[in-house]
C-alpha cells in the first residue's frame, strides 16, 4: 500500500493540449510515449467536423470531410492527399487509437483542415485559424491607479487573489502574450504586470502594492483592476472588506462582488449565426457579392445593436470559415442560449421574413436525450412567439415581413428558442443588403424585439 | 534534251473531278458548321412539357408557386391521369413542373429539371426523386427554395390520399439541401407542410 501511494503522488499530472478555433474551444488529453508528447488524432479533429478512421492491417486511414490521411503503424511517412509528409517520430495505434506527436501538428494539421494552425509547444496550446486574443493593458490616469486590460473578445479568466498580486488564468480563451511578457508601469501602487502561459492555459499576474480587484465590463472585453479601497466605476459593485489571503479561484462575477453563483465559462444570452461561410457561398447576389459576406455583416451590425442594450452577445461566425450547421447548432446548444437567431440574405422578394423551425417527421426522444432532428420542438412555442415580436417590431418600422415556418438547418437542431432572419431589400436595388443604414435598420428591430423579450427568453434559458 | 511524260487526260479529268468535289464538301461543311454554332443551345431536357393527352382527363388542383407574391396559388388542370397510383404521382409533378419550365413561368426552374421518379412506399411515404439538374440549377433562397419544396410535397399529398411523409431525393441520392437552404435530410411531415402551404397561400 506505501509502495502504491509513493507510485500514486510519484505519477506525473496528466497533460492536456487546448486547442482554439472558430468552431470550439476544447482540449485533449496527451500521452507520453519515447519521451515525446502525443495526442489522438480522432480525438482532436472530432470537435472540428466530420472525421472518420479505419484500420487496415498496418494502415490507418483517415478521413477529414473529403481530405484523406494513410498512417502508417510504427512508421514516420505519412500521405496526405496524394503526399508524403514526415512525422518527427513513429506513427502509433493503441487499442485503434492513432497517436501523432504534437511538435507535427503545425506542419501536418494545416494539410488536413486546409488552414493555418498555429502551436505553442511548451504551453500545450493549439491555435487553429486566426482565433487568437490580444489585449492592450494601459494605466488610467487619476487619483487612484486602475489598470485597464482591453480584450479583442470576450474572455472569461478564473480570477485568484494572493498577497501583493492578482491572478488572471485564461484556460479556455486563446489570449496570447503581448509585445512583451513584462509590462511596467511606473506606479507605485500597481508596478508591474507578467504574461506566461503553460499545461494549456495563460496566465495574466498583476503586481500590487496594496490589495486589488477585477472589475468585467464591455461584456468581458474589459477587466479593470483597482485597489479594494478605491471607488469604482459604476458597473462595479462595492469592493469586499478584505481580499481573500488563500489562492481562491473565483469567477468573475464573484471577483466584481456578486453573490451568485455562476458556471465555470460564459454563457451569453443570444447566439447571432452567419450563415453559410467558407466553401458555401449561399445565394449568389451579384457577380462581387455573396450571401456569406452580407451575413457576415449583418451579424456584426446585429452584435453592436444588442450589446447596446446590455444582451450579451456570441456571433458564431465573425470571419469567411466553414462552419458545418451541426456545429453551429452544437455551440447554440452548449451555451444554453436564450436566443439563437441565424441571419440570411437574399435577392429575391422584398423585405425580411422571420422563420420559424419546420419540423422534420423525426425519431422520439428517449428519456432525457432528445432526437437531434426535432431538438427544437420543446422550444418551438417560445420561438414562435419571439418571431412574432420580431415581425411586429419590423412593422412598427413599416419594413415588409413575413412570418413563416421552414425547412432552414440547423433551426430544428437548437433546443432552445431558435429563428431565421431572411433579409431582402426594400425595392429591387441589391445594393442596400450592403448599406449600413438599412442594415442597422433591420439589425436594431431585431435587437429592440429581443430585449423586450429579455424576461420572457431568459426564464427560459 | 529530255521531255517529261505527259499526264494522261482521264487521269487530269478526274483530279479535277475529286478537287470539285472536296472543295464543294468543304463549303458545305463550313455552311453547316456556321448553322450549327448560330443554332441557340438546347437543353438536353427531351421529356415533353406537357403530359401525354391520350386518355382519359382528370381535373386536379395544382399548387404553383409565385414567385412575384411570394405564394403559392391553387390552379386547376385538366389532365391525363394514369390508372396506377404512382404513375400518376408522377404526372402530377409533371404537369406541375411544365407550368415551371413554362416561358411565362411564375417560379422559374432551370433548364433540364425533372421529375424522375416517385415511389409510393406504403405506409403513406412518397419518395420523389428529382433530377441533379433540378437541384444544380435552382435558385438558392429560404423562401425560393421552401416555394418549390411545398408546391412539389402539396399538390402530391392534395390529390394523393394517404401520404403522411415525403422524401425529397436528388439522383437517387440523399441531398443536404435543395440550393443551400431547404432541409433534404430528412423526412417531411405532411401535415407540417400543409400548414406552411396555407401560410403562403394566405399571402396571395
Amino acid at each position: 500500500m506505501l509502495l502504491l501511494a509513493v507510485l500514486l503522488l510519484r505519477a506525473a499530472p496528466e497533460k492536456y493540449l487546448s486547442v482554439y478555433s472558430v468552431a470550439a474551444n476544447y482540449s485533449v488529453p496527451l500521452v507520453q510515449r519515447d519521451g515525446r508528447d502525443y495526442v489522438g488524432v480522432l480525438e482532436l479533429l472530432d470537435p472540428l467536423g466530420k472525421v472518420s478512421a479505419r484500420a487496415e492491417g498496418q494502415r490507418w486511414r483517415l478521413r477529414y470531410y473529403r481530405n484523406q490521411a494513410e498512417f502508417q503503424v510504427g512508421k514516420t511517412r505519412v500521405r496526405i492527399q496524394g503526399r508524403d509528409y514526415e512525422l518527427p517520430s513513429k506513427f502509433l495505434l493503441e487499442n485503434e487509437r492513432g497517436l501523432i506527436p504534437v511538435s507535427c501538428l503545425p506542419s501536418l494539421l494545416p494539410q488536413i483542415l486546409g488552414g493555418p494552425v498555429t502551436l505553442h509547444q511548451e504551453a500545450d496550446r493549439l491555435f487553429i485559424g486566426s482565433v487568437a486574443t490580444h489585449f492592450t493593458a494601459s494605466l488610467a490616469a487619476g487619483n487612484v491607479p486602475r489598470l485597464v486590460f482591453n480584450f479583442t473578445a470576450p474572455v472569461n479568466p478564473t480570477v485568484a487573489t494572493e498577497p501583493g498580486s492578482i491572478r488572471l488564468a485564461f484556460t479556455r480563451d486563446p489570449v496570447v502574450a503581448p509585445a512583451s511578457t513584462t509590462l511596467t508601469f511606473g506606479s507605485k501602487i500597481i508596478p508591474s504586470a507578467s504574461f506566461a502561459e503553460g499545461n494549456g492555459f495563460a496566465v495574466v499576474t498583476v503586481n500590487a502594492s496594496v490589495p486589488v480587484m477585477a472589475n468585467f465590463s464591455n461584456d468581458g472585453r474589459t477587466i479593470t483592476i483597482t485597489p479594494t479601497a478605491a471607488p469604482v466605476g459604476k458597473n462595479a459593485t462595492p469592493a469586499p472588506a478584505a481580499a481573500p489571503t488563500a489562492t481562491t479561484p473565483v469567477s468573475p462575477a464573484q471577483a466584481a462582488g456578486a453573490t451568485a453563483v455562476t458556471p465555470a465559462y460564459r454563457r451569453y444570452f443570444a447566439v447571432v449565426d452567419a450563415s453559410h461561410g467558407g466553401d458555401d457561398h449561399g445565394e449568389t447576389l451579384s457577380t462581387t457579392l455573396y450571401e456569406k459576406d452580407v451575413t457576415v455583416m449583418l451579424a456584426r451590425s446585429l452584435r453592436q445593436q444588442l450589446e447596446s442594450r446590455g444582451i450579451t452577445t456570441l456571433v458564431l461566425r465573425d470571419s469567411d470559415a466553414n462552419l458545418p450547421v451541426d456545429q453551429r447548432a452544437v455551440f447554440a446548444n452548449a451555451d444554453h442560449a436564450a436566443i439563437y437567431i441565424a441571419l440570411h440574405a437574399a435577392s429575391n422578394g422584398h423585405g425580411v421574413r422571420v422563420y420559424t423551425a419546420l419540423l422534420p417527421d423525426g425519431q422520439d426522444d428517449h428519456g432525457p436525450f432528445r432526437s437531434w432532428t426535432t431538438a427544437q420542438h420543446g422550444a418551438l412555442p417560445l420561438s414562435q412567439s419571439a418571431a412574432t415580436a420580431i415581425s411586429n417590431e419590423f412593422q412598427k418600422r413599416q419594413i415588409p415581413v413575413r412570418t413563416l415556418a421552414a425547412p432552414l438547418r440547423p433551426l430544428n437542431n437548437v433546443t432552445g428558442p431558435a429563428i431565421g432572419v431572411e433579409i431582402a431589400p426594400m425595392g429591387n436595388d441589391l445594393a442596400q443588403l450592403t448599406a449600413p443604414d438599412y442594415q442597422e435598420l433591420v439589425t436594431s428591430a431585431i435587437a429592440t424585439a429581443v430585449a423586450a423579450a429579455h424576461d420572457q427568453l431568459g426564464a427560459a434559458q | 534534251m529530255r521531255v517529261a511524260p505527259e499526264i494522261p487526260r482521264q487521269f487530269v479529268i478526274t483530279f479535277c473531278v475529286l478537287l470539285l468535289a472536296a472543295l464543294g464538301m468543304s463549303m458545305y461543311a463550313y455552311r453547316m458548321r456556321k448553322a450549327v454554332t448560330a443554332e441557340p443551345v438546347v437543353s438536353n431536357d427531351t421529356r415533353p412539357l406537357a403530359p401525354p393527352i391520350s386518355g382519359p382527363t382528370e381535373n386536379v388542383v395544382l399548387f404553383v408557386a409565385h414567385d412575384d407574391d411570394g405564394g403559392l396559388h391553387a390552379q386547376a388542370a385538366q389532365i391525363p391521369l394514369p390508372a396506377g397510383r404512382q404513375e400518376r404521382a408522377e404526372e402530377l409533378l409533371r404537369a406541375l413542373l411544365s407550368i415551371y419550365l413554362d416561358k411565362n413561368s411564375p417560379h422559374v426552374l432551370g433548364a433540364g429539371a425533372e421529375v424522375r421518379s416517385v415511389f409510393l412506399i406504403d405506409p403513406g411515404v412518397a419518395v420523389i426523386d428529382l433530377n441533379s439538374a433540378f437541384a444544380d440549377t435552382h435558385r438558392s433562397g429560404v423562401l425560393i427554395e421552401e416555394l418549390t419544396v411545398t408546391s412539389l410535397i402539396h399538390t402530391i399529398s392534395a390529390n394523393t390520399p394517404g401520404i403522411a411523409r415525403v422524401k425529397i431525393l436528388v439522383d437517387g441520392k440523399e441531398r443536404d439541401t435543395l440550393a443551400g437552404h431547404a432541409d433534404l435530410s430528412s423526412f417531411y411531415d405532411v401535415a407540417a407542410v400543409n400548414q406552411v402551404a396555407a401560410q403562403l397561400q394566405a399571402a396571395q
